[in-house]
């Protein structure tokens, strides 16, 4: 199971955040930090698996993270991942990202935060691994965004009244 | 590929010119908002500052989120910078419920940020959640798929137990649906639901079989994840889909599936792996299954060669299924060359992954780390801390008696650098285990422990200090070796309290106080008075806790004696009895009185000598007569605590107390055995800190000897003989000089390979097996949760050059040709030991001879089949358990077969879930020649699950193993009715917050109506007392045993019987239901 992902850039501000078990809000920014703070300390050359720290689980806990110029990707899961998967699993993820935003960068994450959480809810569901084809959520993603744009012709001749009600 | 993403903001406002002109989605006038927000925090300096602009853009976004005029739309923009302040670590509470209606009343893409917003701001607790259900009803039943994408995500993510049932039947509905990505969401979803109330979606697990075989290889995919969790759970019942899970796996691999699968032109990776950890589940113990995989595993090896970061992770998961079914002598021989692969790999993750499966194989294999010994020394060496651990990890596993100094040292010296704070904790607690399990004498002992204590701090588990307390205080059973020891430790502590105890950490400083109180007397060099000085300063030093101050003071009172130290202690005294903590004030009080009436403190601190093991008395009859006069003169009889509280519950009508019910902690207090202490360890438990740890170490165990080892070493210690205390250990001779650490040089690698690898090689093997794998394996065979392979014999028998005992074969496969190749009489007992089905035949026989045995004031009462639990020799234990009304019995029948008798035999038992207590005080028993000894123990529940195991150990002087055996009841053998009145069940079902629903089969008979018959069933099985039936509907009642009280509501409801269960325990309405489900199966 994948406990949580984690995207935060070099000076630890966090890009995004999604957690597959509850932890209190508290916790929640301190495993951001924790886990910050085991990252950044490591070379490029290291390997690219960590034990979990204490907030995170414990021994049966590990962390995989990939840095990616100015970010950290870290996924934290438990023993029954496969490390290796993981960390192609990352790549697939990146690679997503790039392709839905031509040349992802940073700020992309920033200003679109609810997209990438989308990407990444047809990637990962609830903690399991739901799909790894690149070309397959990509797909899903562009049938939402396709709504996206008729929804937004719609709204401009007018058909969908509910558009304009209001909210109490 | 980092060059993909090797964009970097070095111009912030270029680069946000450049957002806007984003393709895809249109921008919206509010995004600049977000925008312009983030654009403030990046300009922002200090923390301070961010904390008041985030402050002042919560406070618009509540103004606007509350303000009629605010379209959805706007809405959609407000959540978004919601969630981007929530990030932050913001609270933005307040937006939560403007989510739940925007996923509510938005279209499709409001909602779809609303349903995000709720699924990161809410958890399955939050009570908000109720508001959701009905949304997602609706979006289950939509037309347009996007939105039932939406909802089972959002059911998947964050749906909490207690609404499962309202969903389940949509969900379900799902499994069927035309489009894939619904249904293999839908099976995640379920999967979801099986891991928080797997007892909900029993009744589907036939429809994952039909996932399982779906046409769309991704479902199947998806359905993987509940078969690999189900098979963890219970290998046994999914036997049969072995020959499926080969099958798909060679579709796989063989390239069968789409192109679409491939990723990097490799053929699902991902379900390769998985099925591949579900192959070695199903083939763990078992030769027939893993039979079946064997050629497989081979044609994935060979398949896995290309040179991707992928294919390795599919090797890896290959070498370890084949490392973990019945091995294969020449599957083994390639999987040890792939792992020599990876840690030969000069890439760094690689390496990593190869070390690791080294540390999962090096137990059976210890020759493959011989191999690579080079490697390990280099990679201690390396850069990479995570490197270095794992290479430790291996070194911890093949320590042995002749290579344990070069390892501790290596570990130490790691940990003197380490920050970590969970690597220091787990890595002390790894080298206290080895110094106790293969100490080559006490000088070294004692040291090794210093530095544990001295670098695990404060931050060290408690158990490690305790054990070592322990240790010294029991002894060897040479009493000049036992001296050498603690004069040591005493010599040792008396020259580091000279030094800079400041430095010590607590914990350390409170393990001194206590030798020094303790075993000073024993070294003449050292005066009372010189100990108590030292003792003294510590108490002067600032960063005394005081808790180690309490240590002090009672190391004082043991210690002072003579004129010399009267006026020292006199002052502490004064100094202490004023202070405003209580136990340092009744610490100091005892120190003076007991300091000055010599003959008290001689009765109350006997010398060490003449001290006999106390019994203690922990049922308190000799108050018996205090509380009968008290009740002679009025005083209202003692009720235990949870009837306290139900009376309470009685007279109130609602209860709105919401821990009213926090039940029968009480418990535990009164089914103590009593139990043998020694003086000596009993008051250095008075202390705060390890009173509470349930005193276990201040048990005195008749017949525990010097047992170096956490859990299931009892036995090395036997067949060893205790670790060489001379330090005249040829081998040690090898140990390079600490100096050579600074110099590189190959030749020094090699001479430190040499010393690590010491007793490795052939000769020793058997030394190690037998020291200590053939236990620790015996062990956790009975646990049934091996994390490696059982068998240690993993070659085949012709391999084997020399048939040492070491290679006993797994109980499991009592066939296997190496028990017929002869095997030690040990051996021959220990496959007797696990229980086989040849026997059960002649139990009946057997059965009818036991039950005569059985105890008077038992007879009459349900009674469950004697089954035999294990056999040793010419012993065997059989069990059963008999219900009464207050516990349940467990008796344990010892039967001699032989003509002489047997003494000195022990039975222990022990279990996670129950509290065992055992009827006779003695704890051996002397069986004389073919007859039968009963031994009873209560039973009483600790924490309810739906099958209760206990594991028990059966002591028996003639064979050196001790025989390990497990016993499991079902919950159901605790229930007993509860007898209500309606109006005492009314008020007690309120109070109660734990409740489940379920629906179950109605059971139909001819001459009762169906909610009667269904109810009969239940009563019959489970020991229910129906409280009131009333029409349609029934309310049902019961308890575990004397204590935890469960209610049952009961409605006919067209085909089903509705069951509400509520009780104060969460998991007992579970296992009731469980139960339930069951009795009316069988029916």
């Amino acid at each position: 199971m994948i406990r949580a992902i984690l995207i935060f850039n070099n000076h630890g501000k966090p890009r995004l955040s999604k957690f597959y078990e509850h932890y209190t809000e508290d916790t929640e920014q301190q495993i951001i930090r924790e886990t910050f703070h085991l990252v950044s300390k490591r070379d490029e050359n290291v390997c690219n698996f960590l034990e979990g720290g204490m907030l995170i689980g414990g021994s049966d806990y590990k962390l995989i993270y990939r840095h990616y110029a100015t970010l950290y990707f870290v996924f934290c899961v438990d023993s029954s991942e496969s490390e290796l998967g993981i960390l192609d699993l990352i790549q697939v993820f990146v690679e997503t990202l790039d392709k839905c935003f031509e040349n992802v960068c940073e700020l992309d994450l920033i200003f679109h935060v609810d997209k990438v959480h989308n990407i990444l809810a047809e990637m990962v569901m609830g903690g399991m691994v739901l799909e790894t084809n690149m070309n397959e959520i990509i797909m899903q993603v562009d049938a939402q965004n396709k709504m996206e744009n008729t929804f937004l012709w719609e709204l401009f001749i007018g058909i969908k009244p509910e558009i304009g009600s209001n909210f109490k | 590929m980092s060059d993909v993403v090797e964009k970097t903001l070095t111009a912030l406002p270029s680069l946000l010119l450049s957002v806007d002109s984003q393709p895809g989605s249109a921008k919206l006038s509010t995004s600049s908002k977000l925008g312009s927000l983030i654009r403030n925090i990046t300009e922002l300096t200090s923390k301070h500052e961010e904390e008041k602009l985030i402050q002042r853009e919560l406070s618009s976004i509540k103004d606007q989120v509350s303000s009629p005029n605010t379209t959805m739309r706007q809405m959609k923009e407000l959540m978004v910078r919601a969630i981007y302040c929530e990030m932050l670590g913001y609270d933005s509470s307040f937006t939560y419920i403007h989510a739940i209606k925007l996923a509510q009343q938005g279209s499709v893409l409001e909602k779809r940020v609303g349903y995000l917003a709720v699924s990161l701001f809410l958890n399955e607790h939050h009570e908000l959640l109720l508001l959701l259900v009905n949304t997602v009803l609706k979006d289950l039943q939509s037309t347009n798929l996007i939105e039932v994408c939406m909802a089972l995500t959002v059911v998947s993510q964050i749906f909490p137990k207690d609404m499962i049932p309202a969903i389940l039947p949509l969900v379900e509905e799902k499994l069927n649906h035309p489009k894939e990505i619904i249904r293999r969401k839908a099976v995640l979803a379920l999967y979801k639901f099986h891991l928080i109330a797997p007892n909900q979606v029993q009744h589907i697990h036939n429809k994952f079989r039909k996932a399982l075989c779906d046409k769309d290889p991704g479902v199947m995919g998806a359905s993987l994840h509940i078969y690999l969790h189900l098979i963890q759970e219970n290998p046994e019942g999914y036997k049969d889909l072995t020959t499926s899970f080969v099958t798909i796996l060679k579709q796989v691999v063989g390239g069968k599936l789409p192109m679409d699968f491939n990723y990097h032109s490799v053929p699902a990776p991902w379900i390769q792996i998985q099925l591949l950890q579900i192959l070695s589940l199903l083939g763990k113990n078992d030769p027939g299954t893993s039979e079946i995989m064997h050629e497989i595993l081979e044609e994935s090896l060979r398949r896995a060669e290309m040179n991707h970061n992928i294919t390795y992770a599919i090797l890896y998961e290959c070498v370890k299924c084949i490392y973990t079914i019945h091995p294969k002598s020449d599957l083994l021989e390639k999987a040890a060359k792939c792992i020599g692969n990876f840690v030969l790999s000069s890439k760094i993750n690689l390496k990593y992954l190869g070390l690791k499966a080294l540390t999962y194989v090096v137990q059976q294999d210890p020759k493959l780390a011989l191999q690579h010994q080079m490697t390990i020394i280099e990679c201690l060496e390396h850069p990479d801390l995570i490197i270095k651990r794992e290479t430790l990890e291996i070194l911890f596993r093949i320590t042995n008696a002749q290579n344990v100094t070069v390892i501790v040292e290596k570990m130490l010296t790691f940990l003197s650098t380490s920050e970590d704070d969970h690597t220091t904790i787990d890595l002390v607690g790894k080298v206290a285990e080895l110094a106790k399990k293969y100490a080559p004498d006490n000088e070294w002992f004692i040291q090794t422990m210093n530095a544990v204590f001295s670098l695990g701090g404060e931050t060290m588990q408690p158990d490690i200090t305790n054990s070592f307390l322990k240790l010294l205080s029991e002894g060897f059973d040479s009493v000049e070796e036992d001296r050498k020891l603690k004069v040591f430790a005493v010599n040792s502590y008396v020259s580091l309290l000279e030094g800079e105890p400041e430095k010590l950490p607590q914990r350390f400083l409170q393990v001194i106080s206590w030798v020094l109180g303790e075993f000073s007397h024993l070294q003449q060099d050292v005066g009372a008075e010189t100990v108590v000085c030292l003792l003294d300063k510590l108490l002067h030093m600032k960063n005394s806790t005081s808790e180690t101050k309490t240590w002090v003071l009672m190391a004082m009172t043991k210690v002072c004696e003579g004129a010399a130290c009267a006026p020292l202690v006199q002052s502490v005294c004064e100094t202490y009895s004023s202070s405003l903590d209580t136990v340092l004030r009744q610490r100091a009080q005892e120190l003076q009185h007991l300091s000055r009436d010599p003959a008290l403190r001689a009765r109350v601190l006997p010398p060490v000598c003449t001290r006999e093991p106390l019994e203690v008395d922990s049922s308190l009859s000799f108050l018996d007569e205090f509380v009968s006069e008290a009740l002679a003169a009025g005083a209202a009889p003692y009720k235990p605590s949870h009837q306290r509280q139900e009376e309470l519950a009685q007279t109130k009508a609602v209860s709105y107390e919401p821990y009213q019910l926090t039940l029968p902690i009480s418990t535990t207090a009164h089914t103590h055995t009593p139990s043998l202490l020694s003086i000596s360890s009993s008051l250095s438990e008075g202390s705060a800190d390890l009173s509470h740890k349930g005193g276990s170490s201040s048990l005195k165990l008749e017949g525990v000897k010097r047992v170096w080892g956490r859990g299931g070493y009892e036995a090395a210690q036997v067949e060893t003989p205790s670790p060489p205390q001379e330090g005249g250990d040829p081998s040690i001779s090898h140990t390079p000089p600490l100096t050579s650490e600074d110099t590189e040089s190959k030749q020094q690698e090699q001479q430190l390979a040499s010393s690590m690898f010491l007793g490795l090689d052939h000769s020793s093997v058997t030394l190690m097996g037998k020291g200590d794998s053939t236990p620790s394996w015996l062990k956790r065979k009975e646990r049934g949760q091996t994390p490696l392979n059982d068998a240690q014999t993993f070659t085949d028998p012709q391999e084997l050059t020399d048939p040492s005992p070491l290679h006993v074969v797994s109980p499991q496969f009592p066939q296997s040709p190496v028990i017929a190749n002869g095997t030690s009489d040990t051996e021959a007992a220990l496959a007797l030991a696990c229980l086989d089905t040849n026997r059960s035949s002649t139990n009946q026989l057997e059965d009818r001879g036991l039950s005569l045995y059985l105890p008077a004031e038992l007879s009459g009462l349900i009674c469950s089949e004697i089954s035999v639990l294990c056999s040793s020799e010419s012993l065997e234990l059989s069990a059963c358990h008999v219900h009464k009304l207050r516990s349940l019995e467990m008796i344990v029948f010892i039967s001699n077969s032989s003509d002489n008798a047997v003494q000195q035999i022990q039975v222990q038992l022990h279990s996670e879930q129950l509290e065992v207590s055992c009827a006779s005080e003695s704890q051996m028993e002397e069986v004389k020649g073919h007859s039968v000894v009963v031994r009873q123990y209560s039973l009483r529940v600790r924490k309810p699950s739906v099958h209760v195991e206990l594991i028990g150990t059966l002591f028996h002087p003639e064979t050196p193993q001790n025989v390990q055996f497990t016993y499991r009841l079902p919950l159901s053998s605790f229930i007993r009715p509860l007898t209500l009145s309606t109006e005492e069940y009314g008020t007690m079902w309120l109070s109660f917050s734990n409740d489940t629903k379920q629906n179950l089969t109605l059971v139909h008979s001819e001459n009762e109506g169906p909610l009667r018959a269904t109810l009969n069933v239940l009563t019959e099985d489970l020991h229910l007392h129906v409280v009131e039936i009333i029409g349609m509907e029934a309310i049902v009642a019961c308890r575990l045993l004397q204590d935890q009280p469960c209610l049952m509501h009961c409605r006919v409801h067209g085909d089903a019987l509705a069951v509400w269960l509520r009780s104060p325990v969460p998991e007992l309405p579970d296992c009731l239901i469980y139960h339930c489900q069951r009795a009316l199966q069988g029916h």
